[in-house]
């Protein structure tokens, strides 16, 4: 029981930090037409900029300036690189972003070098916030779980009471009609993307320090993002939200069971020990097995159901 | 996602005729004379550096080619192409075993087969999920296949041997030559004749009524439909074909390199093959050839000297998305009416105007990243910035102000005369046009 509860608030946590991410990506993604590949490496770079930022001036400024400076850097990818490809067709602004990752993952390692950042925890949030069946909750995961929530309320009031969000909401689902009426649509795309960045580098500087900063933090983010977005399906946060949190879950929930697929036959008949692959699949640990059933799940989805869980249209 | 689609034709080779033939022989005399350029006449041994890229050149080429159907021919994005290089490459190493051991006694030649029935098979299965899809959502789900086989490949030991890979020995004793292979001249001259043979395949492939469809499903699939094929199908087959083509060049590099590891099968090796097809170019079928054969040097080349590869990759595939989204090969095809009309000479002083300041920014670029990589990778590697043999000191303000002034500088002189070559570029052409216009 315990472990359930406590794997259920850490999922939660993570879950918050994807949808985080998330959130940015799928609007980005749904307005836009455009995959930005280069989402996960904002979030690397936003988790570079706190450490920085939170090394001369602290943490708290850092959680502002970051994701400030992390949206300065995505309006100026979308007016400088976005636009010029954009006649190219949303293939050539996705192939632009993957370009921006090599850049960003060997830019960052030539800047500050190979070895992961020490960013971590400011001291007057390392401290357990209570303790749950003998297990501490960390403060900070408290505050993670506080700033997130607080975004997510956030982005609903902005997106559903401000005119800016019913622009931007219209846009989502029928932008040649919007700039029909004379809305700027590039602007909104600008504005929506530099948001997302912001968002993204938001996630970087809460993330940084829970997780690890370093080089690779943007490698292990992406494809799970990515998964995400399609899986909570186009054109809806309230699916990407259900979406962030099911796979928070799974990703906590799969290290904690230690079951294989032979136990589970297990009450039926006797799994015969093999040694070939079709063994090695049925008798490999959940745990283990974990970092695959994102993926897996993603391509049933998409198989069953193209428009993913909430979405509105065909990716 | 809109329907986009680009609807530059495949370069149809109808007229071609005898240039692209010569064009064909003499990349044959070339792969095979090239490893006795570098032969040591001295020491009497083949260059092992030179033979292991022009190697890995010729499975590279295999790759981008098959990579190609997919994305220049079928207009389909996909992320896990490595999957199928790599998993064509760990069957052929188990082949080997089988081989040297008697389970499997099929001789070194046809082992490529091997992997290319591997490679076959599971882009069948995976195939038959990933091409019902086009567009964004087949690039997503073929991005879930390919993260999915490469967390596999780490998982399960017996099979793909986790992050140490399997290893084989290639000198298994069946040839039908009676090779031993022994040598890497001798694998090299394998891999040559079986890329020529998967050149040559895929080749005329395009030249299939399955090729023709795959390009009518790329540029308006709607249509397509209409005419009564079925663009899954389609895509099926293409899928399928490209792994099978994938799968012999993982069978070579198993061969060559005598070690699979699951680096062939993961995300960077898929994103190789779209680096490789793009800036080659994926309009006209030999550009990931081109493609190929430059990453494949530069790498080698490059990386040797600088931790910066990445970088410089990521830079040139971005010039080339933004500037230049046809590719070298499309640059080059440009070219041919004009050399035709004979006006090739009129852009010859162009030319070297708009490569004098191109050559300062490149400059000013490559030293400006070598310098910052210098302060930490270089420094944590314990390594000092030597230019032609003069130790340089990256304290000093002088190389830095070096390197920025001659990318602002290049940088403007670069735009300007541009400006000068394009105006020129467009006076041909339309001169070009207005003769057509005449006859």
């Amino acid at each position: 029981m315990e472990i359930i509860l406590v794997s259920l608030l850490n999922g939660l946590v993570y879950g918050m930090l994807l949808f985080m991410l998330a959130s940015g990506l799928t609007l980005i993604f749904s307005m836009m037409g455009v995959l930005n590949f280069a989402h996960a490496s904002i979030y690397m770079i936003g988790a570079y900029l706190a450490f920085e930022v939170s090394r001369w001036f602290g943490f708290l400024p850092a959680l502002i300036l970051a994701p400030i400076l992390c949206g300065a850097i995505g309006a100026a990818i979308e007016i400088w690189g976005l636009r010029r490809v954009h006649h190219n067709g949303h293939i050539a602004e996705l192939l632009f972003t993957f370009g921006l990752v090599f850049i960003v993952q060997r830019g960052v390692q030539m800047i500050w070098g190979m070895l992961p950042m020490p960013y971590r925890v400011p001291s007057y949030l390392d401290f357990p916030l209570f303790t749950l069946y003998g297990a501490n909750f960390p403060a900070y995961r408290g505050f993670m779980l506080l700033i997130s929530a607080g975004m997510l309320l956030a982005i609903w009031l902005l997106l559903k009471k401000t005119r800016v969000g019913l622009i931007i909401q219209a846009a989502l689902t029928h932008p040649n009609m919007v700039s029909s009426l004379g809305h700027n649509v590039p602007m909104v795309f600008t504005g929506v993307f530099a948001g997302g960045c912001g968002l993204a580098g938001l996630a970087g500087v809460i993330g940084g320090n829970y997780l690890t900063t370093e080089s690779s933090m943007a490698d292990a983010m992406g494809p799970i993002v990515f998964v995400v977005v399609v899986f909570g399906g186009l054109g809806s946060l309230a699916g990407c939200f259900i979406a962030s949190i099911i796979m928070g879950m799974i990703q906590t929930f799969a290290v904690v069971f230690d079951y294989t697929i032979a136990d589970m036959f297990s009450p039926l008949f006797k799994v015969p020990e093999m040694d070939t692959l079709l063994g090695e699949i049925l008798t490999v640990p959940m745990s283990r097995i974990g970092p695959l059933l994102p993926y897996a799940l993603m391509i049933l989805i998409l198989l069953v159901r193209p428009r993913g869980l909430l979405g509105t249209r065909d990716t | 996602m809109s329907d986009a689609a680009r609807s530059i034709p495949m370069a149809t080779p109808r007229r071609a005729g005898s240039a692209m033939t010569w064009l064909w022989v003499l990349g044959l005399v070339l792969a095979i004379a090239l490893p006795w350029c570098f032969y040591d006449f001295a020491k009497a041994r083949h260059s092992g550096f030179m033979i292991s890229m022009f190697s890995q050149a010729g499975m590279m080429i295999i790759f981008a080619l098959s990579y190609n159907m997919l994305m220049g021919q079928a207009g389909l994005l996909s992320f896990c192409h490595a999957v199928f290089f790599g998993f064509g490459g760990y069957v052929v190493i188990h082949a080997l075993t089988g081989a040297s051991n008697g389970s499997f006694p099929i001789p070194m030649e046809l082992m490529p087969l091997a992997g290319g029935l591997a490679g076959l098979i599971l882009a069948i299965i995976f195939g038959y999920m990933a091409t019902k899809q086009r567009a964004t959502a087949f690039a997503m789900i073929t991005l879930g296949i390919g993260e999915l086989m490469a967390t596999a490949a780490l998982m399960f030991q017996h099979f793909f041997g986790g992050e140490g890979g399997i290893t084989s020995d290639r000198m298994i004793d069946r040839s039908l030559f009676g090779l031993s292979y022994a040598q890497s001249i001798e694998v090299y001259y394998l891999i040559v004749f079986w890329t020529m043979v998967s050149v040559i395949g895929m080749y005329f492939l395009t030249q299939t009524p399955l090729g023709r469809m795959a390009n009518a499903c790329r540029d308006n699939f709607e249509r397509a439909q209409f005419v009564g094929y079925d663009p899954k199908i389609v895509r099926f087959i293409q899928f399928a074909l490209s792994g099978l083509f994938a799968g012999m060049g993982g069978a070579l590099y198993a061969i060559a390199y005598e070690i699979v590891t699951f680096d062939s099968m993961a995300g960077p090796l898929s994103a190789n093959a779209l680096l490789m097809a793009y800036i080659g170019g994926t309009t006209v079928f030999g550009g990931p050839i081109l493609g190929a054969v430059l990453i494949t040097v530069l790498q080698s080349g490059v990386s040797l000297l600088s931790n910066s590869w990445l970088v410089y990759v990521g830079v040139l595939f971005i010039t080339m998305v933004t500037f230049v989204p046809e590719g070298l090969a499309g640059i080059i095809m440009a070219h041919g009416p004009i050399r035709k009309a004979g006006k090739l000479g009129k852009l010859a002083v162009p030319y070297v105007r708009i490569l004098v300041p191109g050559f300062i920014l490149v400059l000013g670029f490559v030293a400006l990243v070598e310098l910052v990589s210098f302060q930490t990778i270089g420094a944590a590697q314990g390594k000092k910035l030597v230019l032609f043999g003069n130790p340089i000191d990256i304290a000093s303000n002088i190389p830095w102000a070096v390197a920025i002034g001659g990318l602002i500088i290049g940088g403007i002189w670069l735009r300007f005369e541009s400006i000068v070559f394009g105006r020129v570029w467009d006076e041909i052409t339309a001169e070009l046009k207005r003769a057509e216009a005449r006859t």
